[in-house]
């Protein structure tokens, strides 16, 4: 491992974080709260350590792949770790563990909270919860390159660990322009529905916040029940952003390289779209009895499942009293997650094409043992590499979550409980069902939970590879 | 700019990685996925897996909005095809790959009708730059400008040479000859030198001058300036043909060794001056007997960069011969300066200079042009001519009152046919042609050599 390179990224991250912790600040100068100056100080604390670990810019270029890995993972970590302190300096989470979790959550666009009074926090903390999912939505290292010369062409490697999706394919030639073109997409996509939110009569500071959780698919509130009092239109607008934000942005892309045809054919996208419609349509006859209007019926159905196959994570219901069935179909939207290349999570649409047509081929194999065929999608044949890496991150999927499953029911809760919190952490989604559903919180939780949840987050967003390299100890030896 | 690579052989490699390195965009086009994903992998670059000549497979990679196409693949036939074709679609410029004799013969005429406007010959290039070496083999490297007008002379200081533990100063002053050092490679570092600098036993100086200055500088310092009466080439490929023309054209006794029975039948056809020689010239026998001892020339030239460097580490270890090793692998270019080899020459290094070359003209047309740009000292520093064509803040005014940035030096102005070394009072006017050496890597330009 190189740590002079590791070091030198480390240091710009805290940088850029220094720089974010300026808007909850700002925020709460606004609103004349003391919690203001904790922001600062952070800030501070930050630029110091990012101005001392970056001080000396490595000679030895060698941001490979492995590097790559170890500093965003590492990276993400120290983002939710300096993250959580505003939150206990302003005594609004006073608890250190809490305030990580809840960091975590927002970096990772999980919008699980620990809180159960949400309201009583002040309006800079409740800023910086949801403004970490416009952060993390993207992504932090995907932001720097758009900025930072950094350290050369080699900076692919960083795009690589944290982009999301089997393969990883830039838009344009250079990564820098890609960045910019995402963020701009990306951005666009929030003022768009922040301005149509503020026509619909929201507050600026909750049209923000609702913004921020949607694009990025995180799914932090700022009020106690939810989403559940808001204006059905305003209900209908935030339902279809999130529908918006989970589909692949290669699609925008294309669109506005005018390439409509090649757009709007994309299998993934399509997939998407059609478990959409089709799990609306039987969970809103499902549900039909529950609600008085046709209108109320659809609106619910839809804002869930597109809140949950998008790894959102918003509600305007509690499902958790919804009727068996529907529950399911939810966990499954939930397992799914939305398209590669968005800011969703999940295992992504596209893994699971390529499962079936993995399957499928299997089905044709054992028919016809000396027939030769290609799993293709969008009439691309599918690299053997990227089929396997597949099977693999499945697997480790699963791996992950049976350990992860087993540590939480060390809290002796239900089986429902323990099995959706890990869903919704290691999916980004952020509430479960039964005691850990839309309504309840994380907060009962013992700390060892708290961790291994937080850790399941960072490792979901970062599509496992990551995380998991920083907790192997092989990887952290400087020789070979 | 944003350009089109097809093809990423170890060419295609050599010129994307330089031309990467200088912030451009790219777009690499190959049919082999293997080889953009192992060789391309860690570059910011974009790769499509097709082919060349696919008009599709253009399209895709965005051939309408590409400022420069560059068609380096194993055929000839192929590049050309694929330059039309580029050339149909878009506007952009084009360079193609051209190596086979049979097309250079009519260079001019398929670079007008197939409208390409740059043709590189990676072999073409190599052999005329061994050339000049052997025709002056005390020289390690030598650089031409202004169409041969200005050479930058590169010579590894030895103690018999007068040159060795004096000062540049010293030497400026003890000679007649309108010559400037204008640069000292030491332990892999490219100094360039002020007047207290002391050049010292093992240095690499590059000294720049009109051909007949500079000779006549070395002659004074005890430098052999006859050139090379014989020279045995083992491997008779392209290069090799190409170096053999050359070097018959200036009375040069050549001696081709080959292998292969075809292609020493095909070289005994065309070439009637050389010896041509049928046998294994990797192996100490067949040398010895075919004269290595007598010889004065040594080019290394077979397809194996290994067999090459022993060959040539062999013929040092033997005799004084002048030895010249190709290799076209340029991963491990820093141990060569270890290794007692006299020259060693990387066509991949040459083309992707040449193209460089190109693209910076593309780049930077206001008001002058690059006409040669040579990387010197494993990359370090740079020595490029440049026409002036119009007023700019460089005309006109004293070098003296220039404020140059660090480690950059002008070296040689050139007007109306004649060559001027600068002094502090000279200027630079419209309709010059100027050779500059920098180790500054900020100087992309003629106008960035101000600070």
């Amino acid at each position: 491992m190189n740590y002079g390179v590791v070091f030198y990224i480390l240091g710009w991250i805290l940088k850029a974080e220094s720089i974010f912790l300026l808007f909850p600040f700002i925020v709460g100068l606004i609103y004349g709260e003391g919690a203001a100056w904790s922001y600062l100080l952070t800030a501070g604390i930050c630029l110091v350590a990012g101005v001392l670990l970056s001080l000396r810019k490595p000679k030895k270029g060698g941001l490979f792949l492995k590097e790559g890995f170890f500093v965003v993972g590492l990276g993400w970590t120290f983002m939710s770790v300096f993250g959580a302190l505003p939150f206990v300096f302003s005594n609004d989470i006073p608890h250190f563990m809490d305030a990580l979790f809840e960091t975590a959550s927002g970096l990772s666009t999980t919008g699980a909270s620990i809180l159960s009074d949400i309201e009583a926090l002040s309006h800079a903390s409740l800023f910086w919860r949801s403004f970490t999912h416009l952060l993390g939505g993207m992504g932090v290292f995907v932001f720097l390159s758009a900025l930072l010369p950094m350290l050369g062409g080699n900076s692919v490697n960083l795009m690589k660990a944290e982009s999301t999706g089997p393969s990883v394919d830039k838009l344009v030639p250079k990564l820098k322009d890609t960045a910019k073109i995402l963020y701009a997409i990306y951005l666009a996509m929030g003022l768009i529905e922040c301005i149509i939110l503020l026509c619909l009569g929201l507050p600026v500071f909750d049209s923000l916040c609702y913004t921020f959780g949607t694009i990025g698919t995180g799914g932090f509130g700022i009020k106690n029940d939810g989403l559940f009092s808001l204006d059905p239109a305003v209900q209908w607008v935030i339902g279809i952003f999130m529908v918006l934000s989970g589909v692949n942005y290669s699609m925008y892309f294309l669109m506005l390289r005018r390439k409509f045809k090649q757009a709007f054919s994309l299998e993934e996208v399509r997939l998407y779209l059609a478990f959409i419609i089709v799990s609306v349509v039987i969970i809103g006859f499902n549900i039909s009895h529950m609600y008085s209007g046709t209108e109320e019926t659809i609106r619910h159905s839809f804002f869930q499942v597109s809140s949950l196959i998008t790894s959102t994570g918003f509600s305007t219901t509690d499902f958790d009293r919804w009727p068996e069935f529907s529950k399911c179909v939810l966990i499954l939207c939930m397992v799914m997650g939305a398209c590669a290349g968005s800011t969703g999570g999940g295992i992504k649409m596209s893994r699971v094409l390529i499962m079936f047509k993995s399957v499928k081929k299997q089905f044709q194999m054992l028919i016809h043992p000396r027939a030769v065929s290609k799993i293709r999608i969008d009439g691309v044949v599918v690299d053997h590499d990227v089929v396997r890496s597949t099977n693999a991150y499945i697997v480790l999927f699963i791996i992950v979550y049976a350990v992860s499953t087993l540590l939480i029911s060390l809290e002796n809760v239900d089986f429902t409980t323990s099995f959706t919190s890990v869903l919704a952490t290691l999916n980004n989604m952020g509430p479960g069902l039964n005691k850990v559903g839309p309504t309840a919180n994380f907060g009962f939780m013992s700390d060892f939970s708290k961790l291994i949840l937080t850790f399941d987050m960072l490792a979901g967003r970062l599509e496992l590879f990551p995380m998991l390299l920083i907790i192997v100890p092989k990887s952290w030896r400087k020789s070979l | 700019m944003r350009i089109i690579i097809v093809g990423c052989g170890k060419v295609g490699y050599a010129i994307v990685s330089q031309l990467v390195k200088e912030g451009h965009t790219i777009t690499v086009i190959d049919n082999n996925k293997d080889r953009l994903s192992t060789r391309l992998g860690g570059l910011d670059v974009m790769t499509y897996c097709g082919d060349g000549c696919s008009f599709s497979a253009l399209s895709d990679a965005g051939i309408e909005t590409a400022d420069l196409f560059i068609a380096a693949m194993g055929s000839d036939e192929t590049n050309l095809l694929s330059c039309v074709l580029a050339k149909k679609k878009s506007k952009c410029k084009t360079i193609c790959r051209v190596r086979s004799p049979i097309y250079m013969n009519d260079v001019e005429f398929l670079k007008r009708e197939l409208d390409i406007d740059m043709v590189i010959n990676p072999e073409l290039d190599t052999a005329d730059e061994c050339a000049r070496i052997f025709k002056f083999p005390s020289a390690n490297k030598i650089d031409v400008f202004l169409s041969e007008r200005v050479e930058l002379v590169h010579f590894k200081v030895d103690e018999k040479s007068g040159l060795c533990d004096k000062r540049v100063v010293d030497i400026r002053k003890s000679t007649k000859c309108n010559v400037l050092i204008s640069m000292v490679e030491r332990d892999e570092e490219v100094y360039i030198p002020g007047g207290d600098f002391i050049i010292r036993r093992g240095d690499v100086i590059g000294v720049v001058g009109a051909p007949r200055e500079v000779y006549g500088f070395f002659q004074q310092f005890g430098v052999s300036i006859k050139k090379a009466a014989n020279v045995i080439i083992v491997g008779g490929g392209t290069t090799g043909y190409y170096l053999t023309k050359n070097l018959i054209a200036s009375g040069i006794r050549v001696k081709i060794i080959d292998s292969n029975r075809a292609r020493c039948e095909f070289l005994a056809e065309n070439i009637k001056e050389a010896d041509i020689i049928h046998g294994d010239g990797t192996t100490k026998e067949i040398l010895i007997e075919e004269g290595l001892e007598t010889a004065a020339g040594l080019a290394a030239f077979t397809s194996i960069d290994e067999e090459n460097i022993m060959l040539s580490i062999f013929a040092k270890s033997r005799t004084s011969v002048k030895t010249i090793t190709k290799v076209s692998r340029d991963s491990f270019t820093e141990i060569f300066s270890q290794l007692n080899l006299d020259t060693v020459v990387f066509p991949n290094r040459i083309v992707s200079d040449r193209v460089l070359q190109y693209v910076r003209s593309l780049q930077f047309t206001m008001g002058s042009d690059i006409e040669t740009l040579k990387k010197l000292g494993s990359d370090k520093a740079e020595a490029f001519s440049i026409i002036i064509k119009q007023k700019s803040k460089i005309t006109g005014i004293p070098l003296m009152n220039m404020k140059l940035k660090k480690n950059v030096l002008i070296c040689s102005i050139s007007r109306k046919g004649k060559n001027i070394i600068p002094g502090g009072s000279d200027t630079i006017e419209i309709g010059d042609r100027v050779v500059i050496v920098h180790a500054n890597s900020e100087v992309k330009t003629f106008e960035d050599i101000l600070q």
